[in-house]
């Protein structure tokens, strides 16, 4: 009762980044709110997941396993989802915003007559006030989505209805994975009073899931480096920036000519265009093949040594510096100051 | 004998995000739409495509266009008109407004059982809110099954519909009974052009609140033909729980909206100091442009 229970979604046998990154979200979310943190994992043969889902700190793994259930399917996911949330009655219930969790929270939230919330991009807990009623309401998800073709930040709540409910973009939040696992316990799902043939009208006659490829298009962060990062080797912080952040790392022409990163990754003229909402420019001095590919960007901040480079006229900030100072500097500030 | 169907097509009108000005937002943090321009949801005319692909497929198809809005979205009707569509009907109510997906889905869903569909077809999302939820829900409602991101309806045999699926990293192909409900991706064929027949048949299509609305009734002998009334259906035309619609049907609330028009670029300079990078990166965290 009063718990958080996220969606676990896997591909390929594997458990998906935005379940782990929802785990890592709610785990700080459940000890803000001193209730448990616990998982529904749904498939064919996943119990071997269970122990992953535990070193990111769910203390109670709800299971559901049948041959029928190797593939997602909205119906029987839907009725083994509804039908655990009305005995749990979980206070926060989290899912991908993926084709999977945009398909199926849906559809659970109306059966439930619970709020639901797209696409989330930060959760917080917070207090609310209403003051025709003149009640206040203690410790809601606050659920925080751009809307309006991203014109705006709304921050939506469900005052009475539970589950509250949200689905997170994948890749806008930190995953990260307890040094060691907590004690957990399964909850073995008896499926023969859950789901039943009507929930298997919908078969699926093919399927061709590719790999996940570099796609750095999508992603809400690009770290870019330029020649000026010098090296392969000093890419890393890069990268480990741009994980610490939730997002992906470009690479300017020059720096992918001199072998410092894939070309998958380069951005420019002669490479991918991209519309992040925060493009950080390492060690790129801007010339305009490679402007043409990111100065749609919602914030561009640059980092560079040569205070003069065309890229800081672009910049929304420009910070002059040593890129070896500047990114452990940042990856630090940001982990004391994110939630 | 190949049989024909009946198919509702949802559509929505929407603001046009990409033309967003000051006054788009009202005190209570609803979308003020008097103040934007109104255009026919994107991914519904990929939906209404697909019906329509449908009709000519199987002759004697009936595709119909349900929207829920003010008055003004007659004009969906109307366009559903101007593209081949059959009929429509506007969803218009006091009683629905300030609905949420789950209020709006709760609507759509009542009408629909009045209608009774083979196939429901909607976009996947709404270009204001991006939610994709109104399509799942209205099958939960009617208990249907949902096949969402559809990129092609490929065939109906029979009773059921295979139907290609688009997502994030490949493609699915289903198989299902009717009714279903459907939602379309925007990668989907675009809709055909308006044909000019149909223009100029439907151009005079009325709702009777417009017609009683138009001072000089230019065209009442017109509205006379029963082919021109979009009907206007309400809550008492569709039944239903009066506290499911509109407000008190919607368990979510907005608490607050965050204007994030980007100022003209002013570059400000910063040091490579912890103090210069702390400061930054709390502003990052607290404008959510990092989680």
């Amino acid at each position: 009762m009063n718990n958080i229970i996220v969606f676990i979604e896997t591909e390929n046998g594997k458990i998906c980044d935005v379940s782990l990154e929802l785990l890592t979200k709610a785990r700080g979310l459940s000890s803000q709110l001193g209730c448990s943190l616990e998982a529904l994992l749904i498939g064919n043969e996943v119990n071997n997941l269970v122990q992953e889902l535990a070193s990111y700190g769910a203390t109670r793994i709800h299971l559901a396993q049948d041959k029928r259930l190797s593939n997602y399917l909205t119906l029987p996911f839907s009725s083994i989802a509804i039908s655990l949330f009305r005995k749990e009655q979980p206070q926060i219930a989290l899912f991908g915003a993926t084709s999977v969790g945009r398909d199926l929270a849906p559809r659970v939230s109306s059966a439930l007559g619970s709020g639901l919330t797209a696409d989330c991009t930060s959760l917080e807990i917070g207090s609310h006030t209403d003051a025709k009623a003149g009640k206040t309401y203690e410790n809601l998800l606050y659920q925080i989505r751009p809307a309006f073709g991203g014109n705006i930040i709304a921050t939506i709540i469900n005052p009475d209805c539970r589950p509250q409910m949200a689905t997170v973009r994948e890749g806008v939040m930190k995953r990260e994975p307890l040094s060691k696992p907590v004690e957990y316990t399964v909850n073995n799902i008896d499926l023969s009073d859950v789901i039943s043939n009507v929930d298997f009208v919908v078969e699926i006659i093919e399927r061709q899931i590719e790999e996940r490829k570099i796609d750095i298009k999508g992603s809400p962060v690009i770290i870019a480096g330029g020649f000026g990062v010098g090296s392969k080797e000093n890419f890393k912080l890069l990268f480990e920036l741009a994980h610490v952040l939730g997002g992906e790392v470009g690479a300017s022409r020059a720096a992918v000519d001199a072998g410092f990163a894939d070309h998958a990754r380069q951005i420019g003229q002669t490479g991918v265009t991209v519309r992040p909402k925060l493009y950080i420019a390492v060690g790129i001095s801007g010339q305009i093949q490679h402007t043409a590919g990111m100065d749609q960007s919602a914030m561009v901040i640059s980092i560079n040594n040569d205070p003069s480079a065309p890229i800081n006229q672009l910049a929304d900030y420009a910070i002059v510096g040593d890129l070896n100072e500047v990114i452990p500097r940042m990856i630090k500030s940001y982990k004391k100051n994110s939630k | 004998m190949t049989k024909a169907f009946k198919i509702v097509v949802l559509a929505k009108q929407v603001p046009d995000t990409r033309n967003v000005g000051k006054n788009a937002m009202k005190e209570d943090g609803t979308v003020n739409r008097a103040a934007l321009p109104a255009i026919f949801n994107p991914e519904d005319m990929n939906a209404l495509e697909q019906a329509l692909r449908i009709k000519d497929k199987f002759p004697g198809t009936e595709v119909l266009l349900l929207t829920m809005g003010p008055g003004r979205a007659a004009d969906i009707i109307r366009e559903g008109f101007f593209r081949g569509a059959d009929g429509g009907v506007l969803l218009t109510d006091r009683k629905f407004a300030g609905a949420d997906t789950l209020a709006t889905s709760y609507a759509l869903s009542m009408a629909i059982r009045k209608i009774q569909p083979d196939i429901i077809i909607a976009g996947r999302q709404a270009i204001d809110g991006d939610t994709a939820q109104v399509g799942p829900q209205v099958a939960e409602k009617l208990e249907y099954p949902q096949i969402t991101y559809a990129e092609d309806i490929m065939d109906i045999k029979g009773g059921k519909i295979t139907v290609k699926r688009r997502l994030e990293r490949g493609i699915e192909i289903v198989k299902s009974t009717m009714p279903v409900v459907i939602t379309v991706h925007a990668t989907a064929p675009d809709c055909r052009p308006r044909n000019a027949k149909q223009l100029m048949k439907f151009k005079h299509a009325r709702t009777l609140t417009e017609e009683q609305d138009n001072e000089h009734n230019s065209y009442l002998p017109l509205y006379t033909m029963d082919y021109l009334k979009i009907p206007e259906w309400g809550v008492n035309d569709i039944g239903g729980d009066e506290k499911n619609y509109g407000l008190s049907g919607s368990p979510t609330k907005v608490k607050k909206i965050e204007n994030i028009v980007f100022q003209a670029k002013e570059s400000k300079k910063l040091t490579s100091s912890a103090e210069d990078i702390e400061l930054l990166m709390q502003e990052l965290i607290s404008s959510h442009t990092i989680g």
